[in-house]
């Protein structure tokens, strides 16, 4: 059946915002954070003029905000909140019960900086810092992507064989307040392709009483731990997959575990995540122009992480950059890196793979600072050898 | 009014078998805030004693159902249950009637949970929140609270050779939340059933949130012999130490007032955490805790005659 599309300008905020209305969801806990607070402030407005059937809880914390996600989810409701960088770190312990109790919350994450120095512009150590606490983690470029990776994470959070909270992120600022052409489904659409909400339990179930976050000893707790990364190991990245072919037949867009662009016959490829794949792109396409053959992996799961596929798409690959917009501070590069380096480990042909941090804090990353990590991989492809310094600064006064 | 007889015939609304200690006091007050209600309830605690001793996989203590996050968001958990009750039944999907309580121990509620407390009460969910107070960290062994009286020799506020055990006096909670100006506020202690019993059915009567602070003698951080358990939340009655009264929109009642004041010292000298204050030289210490019992005394009984 024909769907309906409507293509309109909306800031990255305003795309979520609209996706959560048609969404509809039960229960929304809410506490403000620059740069997210305008989702919800939206979402408020629709809770107001009665457009949502949403309880609207507005917590007095990041912490309870999530406190009363999972209080509602486990309560069998559809529940989501928003947030973003100080806001996600303090709901770090609230991440990991979360998962823990395998309830599908679904949360947009608008990426910014994490304190010290505080700082309210993009980077990715906020959703990066989260990465091991048992989420689903999907990543968008743009305003367009954010809205189409937010209701196929119902999809994919609800699914019987993932059962994991779902965190949707976009670039803060450069898309959440970025006004770009998106366009925006029905509600009956997007209703219909997400479809109801059917808990396996719920707390509210009095005739059937469960006790929810029970106490595991040394008998039990490595069970349940071992349970919770079935979906990560089996199952969660075949989930996404499918829940993408069915967005792709009924609303005409098709996404990936990650995009390859202009990946086969690269012989230099970068890797990267978000809004800065935009930038590269066109950088890209300059230096093919030139008869360069130039790349680019933009990952859009980051968790779990597609490991065999991204060894695949960079099979025949000389020289890889991972490009982290967050320091790992380990002493060996970003996570992008640690993931990108252990992807491509058993490949026959091991690329040399290096990693540039770059934009902390909102830090511009410009089309030069691209061209000048193309231009260091095609060195290192034509003296043939593994540099002696891996991981380097991109944009950075040293 | 309750009615024992009435109470027994609910059965075990708490299920044997759990692994409280000998002579804990809590599983008393559950039992009692439990069988105070003839609608089904859906409960939620805080990491602590309560938690770790009830739901230990794959067991459970309890009969209703139940859910435990993390420690300091008992409140705001359970005010995300209550959130999905209101926003189910409002759009039809849910059809019983169900209320709501969240516990915490004295840790859980007047420290780390105190935000997530007040936050949940100020948004006016239909709960009740009811703090098992027995005064100390007990659950991780004995370290002194915001709840913790002074003098009390807590593991982290040891009596030595130059400190009396804690130095401050306790948080007043309950004024805390009568300050929040919720339906309704109590105080209340396991030794007086009935009074517990009445407090929970008003509190759960109430349109909107209700907060009760139970006094809850702990066998191991009081350090008394397991059978005085309700001796001694008589003795907190009696002494005034732990006066029973109640907040209703605002309007204070005392509950219990005690005949003759049992003198802070018979019931400090009971409990080994106090022992050092009846060493030569200390007598100060325990006539700073009696000035202290005395002023908070008249005070109330000041406001409950407003």
């Amino acid at each position: 059946m024909a769907i309906t599309k409507e293509r309109i300008a909306l800031t990255g905020n305003e795309a979520i915002s609209m996706a959560m209305k048609q969404i509809n969801p039960d229960v929304c806990a809410a506490y403000p954070i620059t740069p997210a607070t305008e989702v919800m402030q939206i979402f408020a407005t629709y809770v107001a003029d009665g457009l949502v059937d949403t309880e609207l809880v507005t917590v007095e914390s990041e912490h309870s905000a999530m406190s009363a996600t999972i209080g509602a989810a486990a309560a069998g409701a559809r529940s989501m909140t928003c947030t973003s960088s100080q806001g996600l770190a303090l709901m770090w312990e609230m991440l990991y019960i979360a998962a823990g109790l395998r309830l599908p919350i679904v949360m947009p994450m608008v990426n910014r900086a994490l304190s010290s120095p505080i700082n309210i512009h993009c980077d990715h150590s906020d959703s990066m810092g989260a990465r091991d606490a048992g989420w689903v983690q999907i990543n968008s470029e743009n305003g367009q992507e954010a809205y189409d990776n937010l209701i196929q994470a119902m999809r994919i959070a609800e699914h019987p064989d993932v059962l994991l909270p779902t965190m949707v992120t976009y670039d803060g600022f450069i898309i959440s307040h970025a006004m770009e052409p998106v366009d925006i489904y029905s509600a009956e659409d997007v209703q219909s392709f997400i479809g109801p909400y059917k808990p396996l339990y719920s707390v509210l179930d009095i005739d059937h009483p469960i006790t929810v976050g029970a106490l595991d000893f040394t008998d039990y707790y490595f069970e349940h731990r071992r349970a919770l990364a079935e979906p990560m190991l089996n199952g969660a990245l075949r989930v996404i997959e499918e829940v993408s072919v069915d967005f792709a037949k009924k609303f005409g867009r098709k996404y990936d575990l990650f995009e390859s662009y202009k990946m086969d016959d690269a012989e230099v490829a970068i890797v990267v995540l978000g809004s800065t794949a935009g930038t590269a792109k066109v950088v890209i396409d300059e230096l093919r122009s030139k008869g360069v053959k130039a790349g680019m992996i933009k990952i859009r799961v980051f968790r779990p992480f597609p490991y065999k596929e991204l060894a695949k798409a960079l099979n025949g690959v000389k020289a890889v950059a991972a490009l982290d917009r967050s320091d790992g501070l380990a002493g060996f590069g970003g996570p992008v890196f640690g993931e990108v380096r252990s992807a491509l480990y058993d490949s026959d042909k091991r690329p040399v793979t290096v990693d540039y941090v770059y934009g902390l804090g909102g830090r511009d990353i410009n089309m030069d600072h691209i061209s000048t990590v193309y231009s260091d991989l095609l060195a290192i492809v034509r003296e043939g050898k593994t540099p002696s310094q891996l991981v380097k600064y991109l944009g950075v006064r040293e | 009014m309750a009615n024992l007889k009435e109470l027994a015939k609910k059965g075990q609304t708490l299920a044997p078998g759990h692994r409280a200690c000998a002579g804990c006091t809590f599983p008393i007050i559950l039992r009692q805030v439990l069988a105070a209600s003839d609608t089904p309830l859906v409960c939620g605690c805080a990491t602590g004693c309560m938690e770790v001793t009830t739901t230990i996989f794959p067991y459970t203590a309890w009969k209703t159902p139940f859910i435990h996050t993390a420690f300091e968001n008992s409140a705001a958990t359970v005010s995300g249950v209550e959130a999905a009750y209101r926003s189910l039944k409002r759009q039809g999907k849910y059809d019983k009637e169900v209320k709501f309580i969240a516990f915490g121990g004295d840790g859980g509620t007047y420290d780390i949970g105190l935000q997530s407390l007040s936050g949940a009460m100020e948004r006016g969910h239909n709960m009740l929140y009811v703090c098992y107070n027995n005064e100390a960290y007990m659950n991780t062994g004995i370290q002194r609270s915001s709840a913790t009286p002074k003098g009390a020799d807590t593991t982290t506020s040891p009596a030595g050779k130059v400190k009396q055990g804690k130095a401050q006096f306790r948080k007043d909670l309950t004024e805390v939340m009568a300050a929040h100006h919720i339906p309704y506020v109590a105080q209340a202690a396991p030794s007086h059933w009935n009074d517990l019993v009445t407090k929970v059915q008003k509190a759960l009567a109430v349109d909107g949130p209700a907060f009760i602070n139970v006094i809850m003698p702990c066998r191991l951080g009081w350090a008394y012999q397991p059978q005085y358990g309700m001796q001694m939340a008589r003795d907190a009655v009696n002494s005034c130490y732990w006066p029973l009264y109640e907040v209703e929109n605002g309007v204070y009642k005392i509950n219990v007032k005690p005949k003759e004041k049992m003198p802070i010292a018979e019931f400090l000298k009971k409990q080994t955490k106090f022992r050092h204050l009846f060493r030569p030289g200390n007598e100060a210490i325990i006539e700073s805790i009696q000035a202290d019992v005395d002023k908070n005394w008249e005070a109330l009984i000041k406001r409950s005659e407003l």
